[in-house]
């Protein structure tokens, strides 16, 4: 009996945690999550579970000022691969990435997932804002 | 008292298989054997001969040729890369530097990582491929030679590698590491992509290096 009390007080705080999270909060997490899988699939073999990257061959995704610094151009990266020499946490890197192949949804769920992991902290990144910057691409 | 009972088997399930752990733990042998017979002082004796790694000749980043030769008194592990690569190589090299960087100053260890793209890969590719992994010295080599070669070593290497147009960056290649002892014997085979694997070679490594010599001089 106490038990079935204590379970539905439970499920009650639990609803009412998740009710309190906003709509904003709801859709960053579904970007997140989504691009925690893309990560792992597309990303992780060369850049790392950590994002740490490979010693002086593949760079880190943990640089948040660069990432801060380049935040428009990283959609045509993933996209489109990179082959310019780049200068990540003061190490300059010149091999060559290639396209992941990735839709625009999908870019910018992994895009969210990398600037709020590996001690980055930039909040969402949305397809709108995705296709506005692949717009841009070279 | 059951309870008392039930703790009772796990402790003993627990302490056999701590037991057995390490030890006297003795790696396998793979690869094809057959028995010879010889006649030794008079008397008939019949020996195993093992699958061992035939002879090769390849160069290294530092343009050196190297042979089977050049690893007589070594344990060492192979595997088979191209360093434009985009799939599993950054992994599997992720995962060997924790071996290299483990054994660099043991003195009896090489790794031994051959491009199955030697066009691509030429000595200077290879080289500034190694100094940007950070490795120096003599302990790991990246070696290049004839294609063919290459493919036809990778089989007694038991690992499959083919080209393909079809796979990522053009090659469709196992990410094995292959640990062979100082008779050039396969001893164990590891998914290079996966760490806990390569903690597993490490270990084994260490296991071969402790094999008294009785074993090793069959």
């Amino acid at each position: 009996m106490k038990a079935t009390i204590v379970t539905v007080l439970l499920a009650a705080i639990i609803c009412m945690v998740y009710s309190c999270q906003s709509e904003d909060q709801i859709e960053y997490m579904r970007y997140y999550t989504a691009g925690q899988d893309l990560y792992k699939t597309k990303c992780q073999n060369c850049h790392g579970a950590q994002g740490e990257g490979l010693a002086a061959l593949i760079p880190p995704l943990t640089d948040s000022v660069y990432l801060k610094a380049n935040s428009n151009k990283l959609a045509c990266y993933v996209q489109n691969g990179l082959q310019l020499p780049i200068l990540v946490k003061g190490k300059a890197f010149n091999g060559q990435m290639p396209p992941a192949g990735l839709s625009p949804i999908e870019i910018a769920q992994v895009l969210t997932y990398v600037k709020n992991s590996f001690g980055n902290n930039m909040g969402l990144y949305n397809v709108e804002k995705a296709n506005q910057d692949l717009s841009k691409c070279n | 008292m059951k309870f008392t009972l039930l703790s009772a088997c796990a402790l003993l399930l627990w302490s056999s298989c701590s037991f057995n752990d390490k030890s006297n733990a003795v790696l396998p042998i793979y690869g094809s054997r057959e028995p010879v017979t010889k006649t030794v002082n008079g008397k008939q004796v019949t020996d195993t001969v093992y699958q061992t790694i035939p002879d090769f000749e390849f160069l290294n980043q530092y343009g050196k040729t190297i042979n089977r030769k050049s690893l007589d008194g070594s344990i060492y592990v192979a595997d088979f890369f191209f360093t434009s690569c985009p799939s599993i190589c950054p992994i599997m090299h992720r995962n060997m530097l924790k071996v290299y960087e483990t054994f660099k100053n043991s003195g009896n260890v090489k790794i031994l990582s051959h491009s199955i793209d030697p066009n691509h890969d030429s000595v200077p590719v290879l080289k500034n491929y190694a100094d940007k992994l950070g490795v120096t010295g003599d302990t790991w080599w990246f070696l290049q030679g004839k294609k063919e070669s290459t493919y036809k070593l990778a089989e007694s290497y038991l690992v499959a590698v083919q080209e393909d147009s079809k796979a990522a960056g053009g090659y469709v290649h196992s990410g094995y590491f292959i640990l062979i002892d100082k008779q050039k014997r396969i001893r164990g085979t590891y998914d290079g992509t996966k760490p806990e694997d390569a903690d597993k070679l490490i270990a084994d490594i260490k296991t071969l290096q402790n094999e008294p010599q009785s074993m090793i001089a069959q």
